[in-house]
């Protein structure tokens, strides 16, 4: 569907280096990486909006590298949606029609069914500027898909929005991709949008693709030191595999398997660290004595830090856990952690 | 922002507002004495000379010119320079922004030298029939050397405040870039082209050093102000000089005018 070859792009202060990517068609493909690391540069480089000094992109096995924007069947939805300001809503959903020919009846149905998917029909006549944020993004949304891109790219469409209207935006999004079959490619640096959206995606960090493929590989086995921290894979380690262990200072860890590399990195999600107040006993689990090293609020959780040996480990507790292990700096507890919930790479 | 609570001002709130006084009373004070100095009958009597509207029509078709002009020629560069970043871009602002800085004679002069026998340009402007020297070509030219950076620097803000992503996005839904141009920039960029003209217009019209150089005939106002001055004294340039500050007034309300309504859509 889309296909990117060693794609290169140079600009002023960003610039993308060796992209390559396949995209299946009517995918649901999340792009994710930090700030600043080309995400929105490569949306609108495949948008045509910005110049590659280098590498093809291909849609629909064409060939659209040279074309200008207008003539790569694309759709794009920004962050500020960038509805025209000037045009009410219903002239901002038929606003391409004209350049593909579209008018009469089939414009009308075709507005029509978009309004009612995407619940619009009280605002047609009014202008952009009064309305909310997810109402702005839904009307971008129509207005994009009125002209029935084959690929609808997605520049951060949610974070720009208040948690409520996040919510409506995301199941419209959701149930557009359903209904329409497009394909869709989304920016975003939200998990939950890219766990409840995505089928695939890729991470993009300083300009290349860290890691690509399916949504939950890479948040559960990340490939690079980058992709692991960056998907919240916080207790990250060097290591060297003997057999089926590792050791980290003193400690012994069992994988439960016998990694392919002698040495590489270890990662645990700080929700797969169990904290319990006494040792038990249990063949499965790896589990360490240690001190409380610091507890840190985060909103509904907690992140507490356990130091074992050299070692230390981030563990993500509810509140409600923390206050029944009634946990404070200094104490001592124990930690433990099955041999599955350890991935290496 | 003034604090709108009765609590006690700092001493630095009461300076900021006498030195606004001071401002005000300096702008105001001689434009009133002014207005208020020549009696009724004398402003009709000099309505009533045809001297004195010709050169004011004059003064207003000219720096229409001139502003018209800058509208063609500016228009695409100050589109240019708010949608591209490119080496060289600040100096070839400055360039732009020369006009403004340079003494006003001194751009009569320029552009005398240009049009001169011994110039190339001037010759073929001779061959051709062209004249700047006395004539109205030549004001207008001067005018619009003053005009331009006016109404390039204002329209190039504009086109700077429409965001380049409502041009992506109509581009992505098949439009081409004249066409972007055309129903998304122009429709909202445009009221900033108009206070551009009139800034422009507004500068042109008020232009004399450069002008008194290129053609003291035919006599623009301020011109025709400068010579009453000079030739009969204070009395009788200050009605001219009365009919031309209520035209340029009236420019000045109607960009005030169009701001205000812009601040109330946006």
């Amino acid at each position: 569907m889309i296909t990117l070859k060693n794609l290169h792009v140079r600009l002023s202060e960003f610039f993308l280096d060796n992209i390559s990517l396949d995209i299946s068609e009517g995918e649901f493909f999340v792009l994710m990486g930090p700030t600043g690391s080309g995400k929105t540069v490569l949306l609108e480089a495949i948008a045509g909006l910005i110049p590659v000094t280098r590498g093809q992109i291909f849609i629909q096995e064409k060939e659209v590298t040279g074309l200008p924007p207008e003539k790569r069947g694309i759709g794009i939805v920004y962050q500020d949606q960038a509805l025209f300001p000037h045009l009410t809503v219903r002239k901002n959903i038929a606003y391409g029609l004209r350049y593909h020919r579209i008018s009469g009846e089939i414009a009308v149905e075709r507005i029509d069914r978009l309004v009612s998917l995407l619940n619009l029909s009280h605002l047609l006549d009014r202008l952009p500027g009064n309305l909310s944020g997810g109402e702005k993004q839904r009307v971008a949304l129509a207005r994009a898909l009125a002209v029935r891109p084959e690929v609808l790219l997605l520049d951060e469409p949610l974070s720009a929005l208040d948690p409520n209207f996040r919510e409506e935006v995301r199941n419209a999004l959701k149930s557009l991709h359903r209904n329409t079959g497009t394909t869709f490619m989304m920016v975003t640096h939200d998990f939950v949008d890219a766990l409840s959206l995505g089928d695939r995606a890729a991470v993009i960090n300083n300009g290349h693709i860290e890691q690509a493929g399916p949504v939950d590989d890479i948040f559960q086995k990340p490939m690079s030191a980058f992709v692991a921290n960056f998907v919240g894979m916080k207790n990250l380690f060097k290591a060297r595999f003997e057999g089926t262990k590792t050791s980290l200072g003193d400690l012994e860890i069992e994988l439960g398997r016998k990694p392919d590399n002698g040495q590489g990195h270890i990662a645990i999600r700080p929700e797969d660290i169990l904290i319990t107040r006494d040792a038990f006993s249990s063949t499965v689990r790896n589990m360490f004595k240690g001190k409380v090293a610091g507890v840190f609020a985060q909103g509904f959780t907690y992140e507490v830090h356990i130091r074992a040996g050299e070692t230390v480990f981030k563990s993500l507790i509810t509140q409600k856990a923390l206050s029944e292990l009634a946990i404070q700096e200094g104490e001592a507890v124990s930690i433990s952690f099955p041999a599955r919930a350890i991935h290496n790479f | 922002m003034i604090p709108k609570t009765a609590k006690k001002r700092e001493p630095f709130f009461w300076f900021t507002v006498s030195c606004g006084i001071v401002v005000m009373v300096f702008i105001l004070l001689p434009l009133i004495e002014l207005v208020t100095g020549p009696s009724l009958s004398m402003l009709g009597e000099t309505l009533n000379d045809p001297d004195v509207m010709r050169s004011v029509g004059l003064s207003i078709y000219t720096a229409g010119a001139a502003a018209l002009i800058s509208f063609f020629f500016g228009t695409p560069l100050a589109y240019l320079l708010a949608r591209t970043n490119f080496r060289g871009k600040r100096l070839l602002e400055s360039i732009i922004d020369l006009p403004i800085v340079i003494p006003h004679p001194v751009v009569g002069i320029a552009f005398l030298s240009v049009a001169g026998k011994n110039h190339l340009i001037g010759q073929i402007m001779y061959e051709l029939g062209i004249r700047l020297m006395g004539s109205v070509t030549g004001i207008i030219t001067v005018l619009t050397f003053v005009g331009l950076p006016f109404y390039i620097n204002t329209v190039r803000d504009g086109f700077e405040a429409v965001s380049p992503r409502l041009e992506n996005v109509s581009r992505s839904l098949g439009a081409s870039m004249f066409g972007t141009f055309f129903r998304v920039t122009f429709p909202l960029a445009w009221r900033t082209m108009v206070i551009g003209f009139i800034m422009c217009g507004a500068r042109a019209i008020s232009e004399f050093g450069a002008v008194v150089i290129v053609a003291y005939h035919p006599m623009t106002a301020p011109v025709m102000i400068y010579e009453r001055f000079e030739g009969y004294g204070l009395k009788y340039s200050q009605p001219v000089a009365v009919w031309l500050v209520t035209i340029c007034l009236l420019l000045f309300f109607v960009l005030r005018m169009l701001t205000l309504s812009k601040t109330e859509t946006a």
